[in-house]
Formats: C-alpha cells, structure tokens, sequence
C-alpha cells in the first residue's frame, strides 16, 4: 500500500527523517518496502540502512513556487503562450509553454488571483516530459518560434510526481504551511510539495492499517505523539433525507450495517488539484470529484464507499422512494458491473439490490447501470459493512479485485461506515456544492460487542522474559488507542473498534496486547536469554540415524545424491512398465492426484523413484560418459478406504556409461558398467548396514531386464529390486547406453540392519590356502555350488571365494568351469595338510554327487 | 718391500676414485682387497723375508688393508648416493600434468545445509521429528488458527488434491501439532524438537520460487519458555550459521501460529552489511520467521496455555544454501544437473 508522508502528516507529526520513520515500522511490522521520494533528497541516518534512490532531487535555487500573473498569446504561433511568471524575483519571467490548460486564461490581460504552479529556471534538471524512457535534461536558453526562453513552468512528469504531461500543474490556491502562513513565490518547491511515499506491505492482521488514517495511528504509537481525528461532521442545509430511500438487509451476518446519505444539486466535476495529486500518489487515476471522493475516503480511513445517481434509482422505483436491498442473489441474476464485465451471480454473492434488480456486488464492485455520470445532480452516498470471509469468497470466486473489496476482505469494523458516509458527503458537497440532506438513513441490526480483556502484569514477565512496570505498560496501550482501568497487577483494557485483530479470549486476548507491548516497547530492547528451562527427555531416532548412514555409504561408493519433484504424471509412470509386462509392484495403489496441478508434468505424487533417477540421467548424458545417483525420498500410495496416503522411504539408484575413461596416462578404459556393479554397491549397502540373510531371487519386476535382475529378499520380503533396466524402458526415455537401477524399500531394510552387530576376533593359527575348479552345467546358478561347497566344507571351511568363471574348448560344452579358493582354519589348532585334503575330497564328493560336477584337473 | 706396499696403495686409492659405478667398484675390490687381491699377494710373500721383519710387514700391509677398506666403504656410498640422485632427476615427471580421475560421490547441496541444521540445533538439545508431506487441512491450517476463508491462507498458494480436505503441506508447522500430540503426553511434558520435510506451494517455478522446497521448523514448548529465550536461541544459531559477530535483527511480523511472531533478519554476509545485490542493498538478509507458540495452537496441541508456553521458528534451506554458497536459481536444487551437483 503507498501512504505519503505528508499525508500521514495531516493526522500526526512526524519530527524524524523518514527513512528513520520507514525502520521504525518495519521493525514494528508495517514492512516499508520502498521509499519514492518526490523531489526530497534521501537523508543519511545512522544505524539505518536504506537501498541508495535515484530519484530526481528539486534544487532549492531553481525548482521554486510560481505565480502565472498573466498569460499572452504568442505573437507567432497558435499553440503556445506566454506565461507571465512571479518566481519571487525583481521581474516577471516569460516562459513560452504550449500547456492546454493555460489557454482559458490567454489574452485575459493581468490575472485577478494569480496561478500558482511549478517554475523551473534555467539550469534546472527536470524528467524530459516528452521522452517515453526516464530521461533528465537540463533547462537550457533557446528560441521557441522566435521568443528566446529559458526556463519553464512544470507538468507533473517533468517534475517525477506521476506520468501526467496534458498541462501543468496548477494548484487550486495558494499553498500553505502546515500552520496555515501562505508560501511567497520563489518558495523552494521541496518545502511545497515535495514528499516520501511510503510502500508497506501489510500481512493480513493489520487490515487495520490499511488506510492513511491507519499507518498515522501506528505512527503516533511508535513516536509518542497524539493522532489528530478527521472531521467527520457535514454540513446539512437540505430538506431531511428521511423518506428519500429505504434500507432492507435480509442478512445480517453476511451485511451487518448499510448507511445512507443524499446530496442534491451537485455538480459532477474534476477533483481540487490537491485531492487529484494525493489520489495520483496512491496510485489511482482522478475521474470526477464524486468518485475520487469515495477512493479518497476509502484511502484516507479505510471506510469504502459507493455512489449511486440517485435519479437514475428513482426511475429505477416507477417514481416512488427507492428502496436498497441487501440480498443474496436469485438463480440466474446477472449484473454488469463498472469494470465492463457482465457476472453470472453465485449463490453466496452479496448483492446490493432495489426492486428492479441488481445494483452492486456488495462491497466489492459497483454496477454500471446506476453509475455516476457527468449529468447526474443527486447523489445517494452509501457506506455499508459486510462481512470478510464472504467478501473473499466473492471476489476469489468472481476474480475482480478492488480497492474496497481489498479493505473488506480483510475486515473493517461496521462503526467506520457512519464516519465514512459523513466525511464522504462533506468532501461531495465541498468540492461540487449542492445541499446536503439532513440526517442518515442507518441500518445497524447486529452491533458487535465491545471488547474488553484483563491483561495481567506477570503475564507480560511470564511471555516476553523482562518485568516491565505496569504504568509503562499502561502507557504504551494507551499510546495505541486502548482504554483501560488500572489496577494493582491488572488493567481492563477496552479494545478500540479498528482493534478487529484482538481476540475476545481471555488467554489469547492477553498474547494479543502482550504483542502490541512487545512491538512498541521495540523487539530489539527485550533481551536474549538461554533457555533455563527442563530439558524434555531424549528419545532414539533410528530412522534418521540409519538413513544418514545409507547416504554416507552410497557416496563413500561414488554415488551422487540428487533430489526430484515429488510430483509425476500416471503417463510418465507408465513408461516403466512395457507393453505387455507384468504390472508394477506398486499397480494396486492409487494416485494422490492434485486437484489444481500447476504444470502438466506434475498431476500426481510419484508411486516410484524410478522416472526421476531415468529423467535425470537422461538429462545428463549429454555431458556425462558415467553417472552414478541415487535418490532417497517419500512415494504416495493411496489406499481405498484412508483418508492420508502411506508415505514409505525408498532409496533409488542409477549406474550408467563408463566405469572410468581413458585418460592421458594411457592406461586401458576399464569398460562399461553391467549388472555386477549395481550388484556390487547393493552387496555393499546390505553389508555395510549389516542386514543379515538376505538372498537374490530372479524377479519379476517389469520395468528390469528379465535376465539379469533380481529381488533383494529377507524373510520371505521384498525388501527391493535391482539390476539392468529393460531396454524398452530405457528406449522409451531414450537412454543412450544400458541403465543399471534400484529401487529398495528403506523402511524395510533400516529396520533389517542390524547397528549392534558383533566383531569377530582376528585368527590365532595359520589358515591353510587351496583352489579348486568344479565344472558344472551351464546353467547352474553359483549359490548353488557355493551352498554344496560351504555345507561339505563343514566349520573349517572359513571361507569360500569364486575367483574365475571358465567357459571354453578345454571343457564339454554346455559346462562351465567355477574356481573357487578355499580357506581352511580353526582357532583351536594350527590344520594338517592332511587335514584339509580330506575336507577337499568331501566337497568333491558331496558336488559330483548333489551337482553332477566334475573336478577339473 | 715397505714401497711395493706404499705403491700398491696409492695405485688402489687412485683407481678407486675413478671406479664410479658398482660394477667398477666390485672388480677394484677383487683386485685390491679381495682373497687373491694385491695387498694379499703382498702378505704372501712375506715368506722371504727375515723372521724379524714379517711382524713388522704384516702389521703395515694390515693397516694398508684396513684403510682400503674403509676407503671402498665411503667411496661404495658416495657412488649408491650419486647413482640415487641419477634415477631421482630422471624420474621426475611434468607435476603440472592432471591427476588419474577419482570420481566423488556426494551429498545433494540442501541435504548438507540440512546436516548443518541438525549438528546446530542438536546442540542445543533438539532432536529430529519428523511428519508426513500430505496433510488434512484442518492440521495443516485450522489447527494451526488458520480457519477456513482466513485472510492469511492468501499467505501460503496450495496444492488441493482430489481428496476433500487433503492437501500438500504448504509448510512444516503441521509437524507442531503432530509433536505436541505426541510428545506432549496430553500437554505434560516439555518439548524440543527441530521439523525438517519437503514442503509444497503452488507457486510459478522461476529462478526465485520453488513449487516445492524444504523447511526446518523448530518447536519449543515448556513452562517457563520466554520472548527473550527466542531471540537468545536464534541468535546463538545465527551467530554459529553465518558469523560469530553476525548483527541480528528482530523485525515485528505476523504468522497466525505464533504471537508476537518476527522475522530475523541477519547482517548480510556478503557485503557485512554494506550493501550488495544479493541483500538488494538493505545490508540485511532474511534468514527466518519465529514467535511465541499462539495460546490457540497450543491448546490444539494439548497444552493448557496458561501454564504452557513456547516458541516455534522456521527457516528454509535451500535460500540459506543459495545464500552461502552464491546460487542465483531456486531451479538448480531439484534440475539434477551433475554439472551443478558434483560443484559440491
Ligand atoms: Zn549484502
């Protein structure tokens, strides 16, 4: 929201620089996010730091206060004139403009009053008005169809107010201090109108601070000044307003007050320069005086209003009383409204109605049909309240946001539309005449309760850490608008109507005054303390433990941790399964599907990790010849019957391309990964996390290879999968070499791994070292043979490791060769020779007998 | 005979200062001091000598093989070190060539930070709980006194699923609830905990927002648990985060969840406070939000707030990670590329 500075002014002083003024909110949460300075310097303060503007600073000297004494045609030209202007020098200074809003007062000889406006002198840097882009020039002397000029009178743009350039700027009257004394000519224009617009942004519980009026309140708070009220009285010389309109609110809760006034006989004209100028700060465009009056309002006190021609109501009534009536819509009412946009209603719209229909979505946005035109003369002034959740719900539903809607949606208390339609009618009255009716029309069903919460002092202690003395308590609430009685421990503190965001809890009342103490006594002045406080209990946190050392150990064997979007698409899932394949292992769950997706590759949480370890290396093959990733992270099941998913870890894994590259030293490439490094790094996790009794058995996942996969399974579970991804799948994401993958359930096997495991002691006596090469059919599986081996073997087998695979002429076909290196040892004595070759005979025997192998001699 | 000996002598210490390699040295030896050398002839042919002077020659041509002896020793190892120095200057390689590639496994960057979140803050006695990603609303709002059509739900843009009242947590503070549910033993025991997971908004994906991103989120609950023990506990996090002298800055906020709620803003330390375009020449950087746990979460949690008090804050590690390490695109942490992940 923009506030200037000398807006706020009006309510309260302000004796700081205003970049102090701008900490001194942020800190007390009205976050100042910009300063827009106009044609003010930025001043230094210590302590605080302001990004460095670079605004257009008005010289003292040469950006002065003008009076146009006189405007003479320009004796060659039709479009330009002679601006006869008082800079407070000896002499009149002539300045040839071509701006059309001097031409009324051409060839009018002296000037009665004079024209108050901007002067510049030559020299002065100003923004260059005619250039599209930002551009400073500097006012130099030349010729203008033959009249020599140097210096000029301003238009807004030129002097960084706002993009106007359709004339200059003429004030309505002479300024004046703020005490009332006149500004002489030649006044430096920064002391004039040079001002700090302030952006803060507003979190939701300051709604209060969404007006001038507001951000003042905050003001006065932090620098201990009183605020100054606006007038909220009028002026009423016409006949009563009493049976000029009437006011039915079928709803109470969703409108729980409609005001009314009337003005007759206005005139619908532009705003007073000053009012222009201020609404041109805040960011709106002037229109007339009688809508700009009602922007002015909601702006200056949060209060919006709404102006309907009260003609246009009265034909709408056949003649009779208009009557306004607050309602929800009927099926199929339809209302245009004055952003050009014809709504279908929906069932909980508010709506401001008379008998002949729709006028106005309450709260948000006006009508077209009975909006104020140029012709109108009778104004009817409404200020109503409405409630927030509703307003919300309206302008989501509808997607029309407005400055009125904004206040409402964010709760203005229903005592501000009173204040407002007076103010308002007044401000009407002054700047387009008429007369004013007597009286309010005010319907009031539901007045909300006042507020009033004991707030005791040792809850201040207890909350914020420091005692603080009850009176400076006192002072700061009183400071921000509460009212309270004192007594000894304890002050009843009545909650002041803009207060919305005060709860009337007892307990969250008092965190809610213990805050307001808290930012005005300055966050930075309560102290830091350790806490002294019980220390609770410590529990054991295995899952996160384990889980951390399954990372450590994946990149302890060189694999690089990456992290996707949890979000996927059921079609990008489907790839993982070939046409014709068994399904998924997760095929019977659902999907947590998003209602509101934000992209099109992101309609579901994921049911696998493999699509991101694939995607993300097929990204990467364009830069990488070997990746190796993993990925440890949630997938969603969705199960009938639940209303939350399961979320179980899994751990994926990828291995791709070369195992490692050639390099300069000329050494050989050691080749491509194949099934046995991912076997390799699964052997390693399983080990390293010391999970016991975990076999491999052929899978029948579909996304893998059927030949060279396998399940991981422990306890007749299936703790995981890994192996060569099957090529379709990898075809399918356009993978350019062999992909070689996992997907393990990590809950399962960090609940498997066993983290008091025991040492073995190292051997006492000498092991005895054989070999032995059993040929075997080709297709045997090796843990058979290693089975046959370790039971023959017996206790002192101690270990049994396959070191050579041989397939070749020297043995039968359709027989492979598989030598294995034995060891023999026992901690009770130093083994015979003779000893382990009557263990080797046995295991000859027991493989020729369970196997059909021969011993290859 | 004496000079024969005197002779053989200085001819053996002449030519052994020529023998520059083993092989010459080993044939000087054979020829001087060996079984069958010169200085051995001359011992044998003592035999012609008077019975008197063999003492006398013996113990000369002795002493003449003692100190060829010891001349052979330092001359053998002055030959050994020359040689030594010889392969030593021939071996020496192009130091300036690359080393044989070690490929390096790693930590994904926003798992380090959150690494460096656990060590700190388990430091300070808080342990790691963790809740679910898909939440009801009613805890991951309601509960959290953020009613339904509350103005501050325009704070968090959130991921509906087809599931009535099923969301994607829009931020970690559902974790407070489920905590203080619990741990809390029906609002009875203290509570420490720190709450990190991945959180979900809907948000454009651009170089500065995330739809999804992670979150710590800690949660002190006790019976004498103070404003002033929050701005204390932060700032010795900040200081052992980012910088022992770190300026730290409590600004007024609003988090419906806590009360008074802040953000803190740190010293920028990229430019200590001087202005730069990372702290958008504020010389601040926002690190984190906090408050005092609300009265209405903590009842929601089971707690009598009367007796029971706490402080929550929450800090996101991915914009601390972009911060330390100078990453200027959100995008980089879930894009997967190894170019940007092996940097770490
Ligand atoms: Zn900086």
């Amino acid at each position: 929201m923009l506030v200037p500075v000398s807006w706020i002014k009006e309510f309260v002083e302000i004796d700081i620089p205003v970049e102090l003024l701008a900490e001194k909110l942020t800190v007390a949460g009205l976050e100042v996010a910009h300063l827009n300075y106009i044609g003010l310097p930025q001043e230094t303060v210590d302590g605080v730091r302001w990004p460095e503007s670079h605004h257009l600073v008005w010289d003292r000297e040469k950006l002065v206060l003008g009076a146009i004494r006189e405007v003479k045609p320009h004796p060659d030209a039709d479009r330009l004139v002679l601006a006869m202007v008082d800079y407070g020098g000896d002499e009149l200074e002539q300045c040839v403009t071509g701006a059309p809003n001097l031409f009324p007062y051409k060839g009018k000889g002296a000037l009665e009053s004079p024209l108050w406006t901007a002067f510049a002198a030559e020299g002065a840097e100003v923004w260059d008005g005619h250039s599209e882009e930002p551009q400073r020039m500097t006012l130099k002397g030349r010729k203008l169809r033959g009249i020599y000029n140097k210096s000029m009178v301003c238009s807004e743009k030129e002097l960084g107010i706002s993009d106007e350039h359709e004339g200059v700027i003429l004030l309505d009257q002479q300024p004046t201090t703020s005490d009332g004394r006149p500004y002489p000519a030649g006044t430096p224009l920064q002391d004039v109108m040079g001002d700090v617009v302030l952006d803060i942004e507003l979190t939701p519980n300051l709604a209060r601070c969404f007006s001038v009026l507001g951000v003042a309140r905050e003001v006065a708070a932090l620098l201990d000044k009183p605020i100054r009220q606006p007038s909220y009285d009028f002026i009423a010389e016409g006949a009563p307003i009493d049976g000029q309109a009437a006011i039915q609110i079928h709803n109470a809760e969703l409108n729980p007050r409609f005001t009314l006034t009337l003005l007759r006989d206005t005139v619908v004209q532009p705003s007073p320069e000053w009012m222009q100028r201020r609404l041109k700060l805040v960011g709106q465009r002037p229109i007339n005086n009688i809508v700009d009056v009602t922007n002015y309002i909601t702006f200056e006190i949060g209060q919006p209003l709404h102006a309907f021609d009260y003609d246009k109501l009265k034909a709408r009534a056949g003649g009779n009383t208009p009557t306004i009536i607050t309602r929800l819509p009927e099926s199929g009412e339809t209302l245009d409204t004055l952003d050009e946009v014809s709504r279908e209603l929906e069932p909980h719209n508010i709506l401001v109605c008379d008998t002949a229909g729709v006028l106005s979505l309450g709260g948000v946005i006006g009508g077209a049909e009975t909006e104020i035109s140029d012709q109108t003369t009778n104004v009817l002034l409404e200020a109503a309240n409405w409630n927030f959740i509703n307003i919300r719900r309206t302008m989501q539903s509808q997607k029309v946001f407005t400055d009125a809607g904004t206040r409402f949606s964010r709760g203005v208390h229903p005592s501000q539309a009173i204040l407002g339609v007076g103010r308002g009618i007044e401000l009407m009255r002054q700047t387009g005449g008429g007369q004013i009716a007597q009286g309010v029309i005010d319907e009031y069903p539901q007045p909300p309760a006042t507020i009033t919460i004991d707030l005791h002092i040792a809850e201040v202690e207890r909350l914020l850490g420091m005692a603080l003395p009850i009176d400076d308590v006192a002072d700061m609430l009183t400071r921000l608008g509460f009212e309270l009685t004192l007594k000894s421990e304890m002050m009843r503190v009545t909650v002041p109507d803009h207060r919305m965001d005060i709860s009337d809890d007892p307990v969250v009342g008092q965190a809610d005054l213990i805050e307001e103490v808290a930012r005005i006594y300055g966050y930075d002045a309560i102290p830091n303390t350790i806490m002294d406080d019980a220390m609770p209990p410590q529990w054991e946190n295995t899952a996160l433990e384990r889980e951390e050392a399954t990372r450590d150990l994946l990149v302890a064997l060189g694999l690089r941790e990456i992290i996707s979007y949890r979000f996927t698409t059921p079609a990008r899932e489907a790839v993982l399964v070939p046409a014709g394949g068994k399904p998924a292992p997760w095929a019977d769950a659902g999907y947590v599907t998003m209602a509101n997706p934000i992209a099109s590759d992101k309609t579901v949480l994921r049911h696998s990790l493999l699509t991101s370890l694939l995607e993300s290396a097929v990204n990467n093959q364009r830069y990488q010849q070997s990746q190796q990733i993993f990925e440890i992270g949630a997938v969603y099941f969705k199960r009938t019957g639940e209303t939350l998913p399961q979320e179980p870890r899994r751990l994926g894994l990828l291995i791709s391309g070369e195992r490692g590259l050639a390099e300069w030293m000329g050494d050989q490439a050691p080749g491509a990964f194949d099934f046995f490094d991912v076997k390799g790094v699964v052997e390693a996790l399983i080990d390293g996390l010391h999970v016991d009794g975990v076999t491999f058995q052929r899978t029948a996942h579909p996304s893998f290879h059927p030949g060279r996969s396998a399940d991981m399974v422990r306890d007749g579970v299936t703790l995981g999968t890994f192996g060569e991804l099957h090529p379709l799948v990898g075809r399918a994401f356009e993978l350019k070499s062999p992909a070689f993958v996992a997907e393990i359930d990590l809950d399962g096997l960090l609940t498997a791994s066993n983290a008091d495991f025991k040492s073995r002691s190292l051997p006492i006596t000498p092991a005895v070292y054989e070999d032995i090469a059993l040929i075997v059919p080709e297709d045997m599986p090796a843990d058979d043979v290693l089975n046959v081996i370790r039971q023959a073997g017996g206790d002192l087998l101690k270990d049994a490791v396959l070191f050579d695979v041989y397939r070749g002429a020297s043995i039968p076909e359709g027989t492979k060769s598989l030598a294995y290196s034995l060891t023999y040892q026992t901690d009770e004595r130093t083994l015979k020779d003779k000893e382990a070759a009557s263990i080797r005979k046995k295991i000859v025997k027991a493989a020729e007998k369970r196997l059909g192998a021969k011993l290859r001699g | 005979m004496l000079e024969q000996l005197q002779a053989i002598e200085e001819e053996a210490l002449a030519a052994l200062e020529a023998a520059s390699d083993e092989e010459a040295l080993k044939a000087w030896s054979s020829r001087y001091i060996g079984k069958k050398g010169a200085v051995t002839q001359v011992l044998r042919g003592m035999g012609g000598l008077p019975a008197e002077e063999r003492p006398r020659m013996g113990k000369a041509a002795n002493e003449a093989k003692v100190r060829l002896e010891a001349a052979y020793e330092q001359r053998a190892e002055q030959v050994e070190a020359e040689a030594l120095a010889r392969d030593l200057a021939a071996g020496a390689v192009d130091i300036s060539l690359p080393g044989r590639t070690r490929k390096r496994g790693g930590l994904h960057p926003s798992t380090r930070t959150l690494r460096r979140f656990y060590e700190i803050w388990g430091d300070m006695g808080f342990q790691v709980y963790r809740s679910r990603d898909v939440e009801l609303d009613d805890i991951n709002f309601t509960a959290l006194n953020i009613p339904p059509h509350h103005p501050a739900r325009d704070m968090q843009d959130t991921f509906y699923t087809t599931d009535e009242g099923v969301i994607l947590r829009t931020h970690t503070s559902p974790g407070q609830i489920h905590a203080m549910r619990e741990l809390g033993a029906d609002g009875t025991q203290p509570i420490r905990v720190i709450l990190p997971g991945m959180c979900y908004r809907y948000e454009q994906i651009t170089a500065r927002s995330e739809v999804q991103f992670h979150q710590v989120e800690g949660l002190v609950v006790g019976r004498n648990i103070r404003m002033s023990d929050l701005k204390g506990t932060i700032t010795e996090f900040a200081k052992r985060m980012f910088n022992p002298s770190a300026q730290v800055r409590f600004r007024a906020s609003y988090f419906p969840f806590t009360e008074p709620s802040m953000e803190i803003d740190v010293e920028c330390f990229l430019c200590a406070g001087k202005g730069c375009n990372v702290c958008k020449y504020t010389g601040w950087l926002e690190i984190a939000g906090c408050g005092m746990v609300n009265p209405v979460v903590l009842r929601n949690g089971g707690y009598d707030p009367s007796e029971w008090s706490g402080f929550a804050f929450g800090m996101g590690p991915e914009r601390i990670t972009m911060l330390k390490h100078g990453i200027t695109d959100i995008r980089y942490f879930w894009g997967n590329d190894l170019r940007f992940l092996e940097q770490f």
